[in-house]
């Protein structure tokens, strides 16, 4: 059991928590995830780490209620507990096997698209750690949903906002920011660095092999276990394939299989869908953002 | 009474458990068990004892029946095995014990699996404590896996005074006994915890959610939290899939997935959140157990099942006692047959398996003989759900974060067969770690015997 130590809700249905597991914290790396069960019925659900402190042995995760488990998950309140927390798994981001002096060379733009700030912010952070300053965008529905805002301005380089409806920064999406970067002022990046939903990644994606600009993307399949023994999360990359759990999360944007990734997603959508639909129907005047989508 | 013949034992019939998950197999009842013990000659020289990979004194727990003292049964047994309701049901007990067994030469073998099992229940229904204390050893072993090796190892360990962790990476301790085989071949409430929990009241701790080579390494569990001693009992629990076009399409899962999905995470019932889905018409690529179980929790899920199997019947991997319930079951066994291809629909769900029919040519290496393709035979078969069940690895993830520490061109830890030890220096492995896919009673003994070389290293050092 895994207590629950501080608990915010970010903006509606997005909620970061900080829990007390205190193996994970230690070995935790930017990039890594976990994966949380909050009963003995739930599922269990991949979540990227958000950040961590080894000292007081907290592991940060930042979720956003999509469906009957996370709806759970909400509900949780600090002083509860998961009955489990696992990880970190997963590769850790390229960068931290690169050196200072290699990475302060890099000119590095992070996107960040909805929920997917929450993943990027610990990699920005780390970077400016080591005084790497890195550009970053984040993209939102709106000024209702960004997230993380305050605390993503005191590590980042430069910091661009952009909201689908104009709400706040500037309308439209984060691959028309990118484009006035590197056309309109000159920004010259060796490296895109892209966490958010799967159409987002696709988009970034498409426009930076027309820079020729390098891009990782982390990618959130479905998964099981997360270990590596089932391949619920597999994906075709480069042609070959690869399970996100283990090889991954974080590939080269350029060789992942979008149209696959993407529809394997849908697999279990209408089951998803079905249930928190049964359970708001029993939950008098609950009031829910979300589609049933799942992904913004 | 014939004695040339079983006592035969209940089960649920065909038409009644495709609709549920109970289990299949009823067992004995006291009165069946005392008959069926009283069949066995009590050999002097008994060749079953010598075919049981952990060496149960058989004819010793036999005789016990027979007289009704089964408490007396249940002590003999836990002298060599913690997991008699498991070995009793899951063993393949035709080619080891019941194999030899003489009555077998001229009628058919005593029905040891079935009797071990009726002591392994009949003490938990009544409750038997049999855990022995011993003196405390003060030395920490970690042992890396809860399945049949790392339970055995555990067990005996904490047996003779040492004090064990078990470090397990899912969220519930057992293996493949929990994820692997379905509730009707095992049940998991009652047989599998119990069993697990008869290996805790030794003073063995488990804890859960830990994944060696990512949570901590097996470096850090020597060097920082003192343990003398490791023993790696991960399995091969990596899938293999046919690398054929149309692999990834929706509905596609390896084996694995679709069991642990129902199996751990108990998809088929209402009341736990993980989904499932079981098409139509679904085909199981493969003729192990696994595929069997696969197959048989398609059909539970009210799936037309097709097993697709590329040898004849003669050579299917599984057990006879599998295959014979999987046909009652009405799965429809299409051999001699290869996939070549999985065609999807245009949203990318499938739709269709493009096969080749096979004839078998000379024998191979194993001995089997090898299936050739038939040239022009492809035919296209309409399913919408594949499960592929190719067997499995070891998953490298603790090899690779390990210094030291050899593996084989398979990714299997290189240990000894008789002591477990590996070339990393107080590290030993059993179990499908080092073999690759087997069996739950081979893991056993492979725990058994590391068990036994741990504490001699530890006792001369």
């Amino acid at each position: 059991m895994y207590k629950i130590l501080e608990k915010r809700i970010l903006a509606p249905n997005i909620y970061l928590m900080d829990v007390e597991v205190p193996r994970v914290a230690k070995s935790a790396q930017p990039g890594q995830f976990v994966i949380v069960r909050v009963d003995d019925k739930s599922e269990r659900i991949p979540l990227t780490i958000c950040d961590y402190n080894k000292e007081k042995g907290t592991v940060t995760i930042v979720f956003q209620v999509v469906g009957s488990s996370t709806m759970k998950m909400a509900k949780l309140e600090v002083g509860e507990y998961f009955q489990d927390f696992a990880g970190p798994l997963g590769q850790p981001s390229e960068l931290v096997h690169e050196s200072v002096e290699e990475l302060k060379k890099k000119n590095i733009v992070f996107i960040a698209g909805g929920v997917g700030t929450a993943p990027v912010y610990p990699q920005v952070k780390w970077l400016n750690s080591l005084g790497v300053k890195v550009d970053v965008i984040v993209g939102s529905k709106s000024k209702e949903f960004l997230i993380l805002e305050e605390e993503m301005k005191k590590e980042a380089g430069n910091l661009y906002i952009t909201t689908d409806d104009g709400s706040y920064g500037n309308k439209g999406l984060v691959t028309d920011i990118l484009k006035n970067l590197v056309e309109n002022e000159n920004k010259k990046y060796d490296l895109v660095v892209a966490i958010g939903p799967m159409i987002m990644m696709k988009f970034v994606t498409k426009l930076t092999k027309e820079y020729g600009i390098k891009t990782v993307v982390s990618l959130n399949t479905l998964m099981v276990d997360g270990t590596g023994m089932c391949g619920a999360c597999r994906v075709t990359v480069g042609g070959h394939t690869k399970f996100t759990c283990v090889d991954g999360p974080e590939f080269d944007g350029h060789l992942v299989d979008f149209e696959e990734a993407i529809r394997r997603q849908t697999m279990y959508k209408t089951e998803e869908g079905k249930q928190l639909l049964e359970q708001q129907e029993r939950e008098e005047g609950h009031v829910c953002h979300v589609g049933l989508g799942g992904e913004e | 009474m014939d004695r040339m013949k079983k006592i035969p034992v209940r089960e649920q019939n065909a038409d009644e458990r495709i609709k549920n998950f109970n289990e299949v197999c009823l067992g004995y009842s006291e009165e069946e068990a005392v008959n069926e013990a009283s069949r066995c000659l009590n050999c002097k020289n008994p060749l079953c004892v010598s075919d049981c990979p952990v060496s149960i004194s058989i004819p010793r727990f036999i005789q016990c029946i027979k007289e009704k003292d089964f408490k007396k049964a249940a002590e003999i047994i836990n002298e060599a095995s913690s997991l008699p309701a498991i070995c009793g049901r899951v063993c393949p007990q035709e080619t080891q014990c019941e194999g030899k067994c003489v009555l077998g030469i001229k009628g058919e073998p005593v029905a040891i699996g079935k009797l071990e099992r009726f002591i392994g229940d009949w003490s938990r229904e009544n409750n038997i404590d049999l855990s022995v204390k011993s003196e405390r050893k003060n030395k920490k072993i970690a042992v890396i896996g809860s399945g049949p090796a790392g339970l055995s190892c555990a067990g005996d360990l904490a047996k003779i005074g040492y004090d064990v962790t078990i470090f397990e990476a899912l969220h519930e301790p057992g293996g493949v006994l929990v994820y692997g085989i379905p509730e009707f071949r095992l049940p998991k409430d009652t047989v599998v915890k119990h069993e697990i929990e008869n290996v805790k009241k030794l003073g063995v701790k488990i804890e859960t959610d830990v994944i060696i080579g990512k949570t901590v390494t097996i470096d850090e569990l020597m060097q920082e939290e003192g343990f003398s001693a490791v023993f790696i009992g991960s399995g091969a629990g990596l899938p293999k899939f046919m690398g054929i076009p149309g692999e990834n399409y929706n509905g596609v899962f390896s084996a694995n997935e679709f069991l642990t999905r129902n199996n751990l995470m108990k998809a088929f019932r209402n009341d736990y959140d993980t989904p499932i889905k079981s098409g139509k018409k679904v085909a199981v690529v493969g003729g192990g157990n696994v595929a069997m179980d696969a197959a048989r929790t398609a059909r539970r899920l009210g799936s037309e099942v097709h097993v697709v199997y590329r040898r004849s019947e003669e050579e299917l991997p599984a057990r006879r006692e599998e295959i014979h319930h999987a046909k009652e079951e009405g799965i429809i066994f299409d051999l001699l047959t290869n996939p070549i291809e999985i065609i999807g629909d245009e949203n990318g769900w499938v739709k269709a398996m493009k096969c080749i029919r096979m004839e078998l040519g000379e024998p191979d290496a194993s001995g089997r003989r090898r299936p050739v393709e038939v040239k022009g035979s492809e035919f296209i078969i309409e399913i919408d759900t594949v499960i592929m069940s190719l067997g499995t690895s070891p998953n490298p993830l603790i090899a690779s974060t390990t210094k030291g520490l050899d593996v084989n061109k398979w990714g299997c830890i290189c240990a000894s067969d008789e002591t477990g030890i590996t070339s990393r220096e107080a590290v030993f492995a059993g179990g499908d770690a080092v073999t690759g896919a087997a069996t739950v009673i081979l893991a056993m003994e492979a725990g058994k015997k590391a068990a036994k070389a741990i504490d001699e290293l530890l006792m001369n050092k």
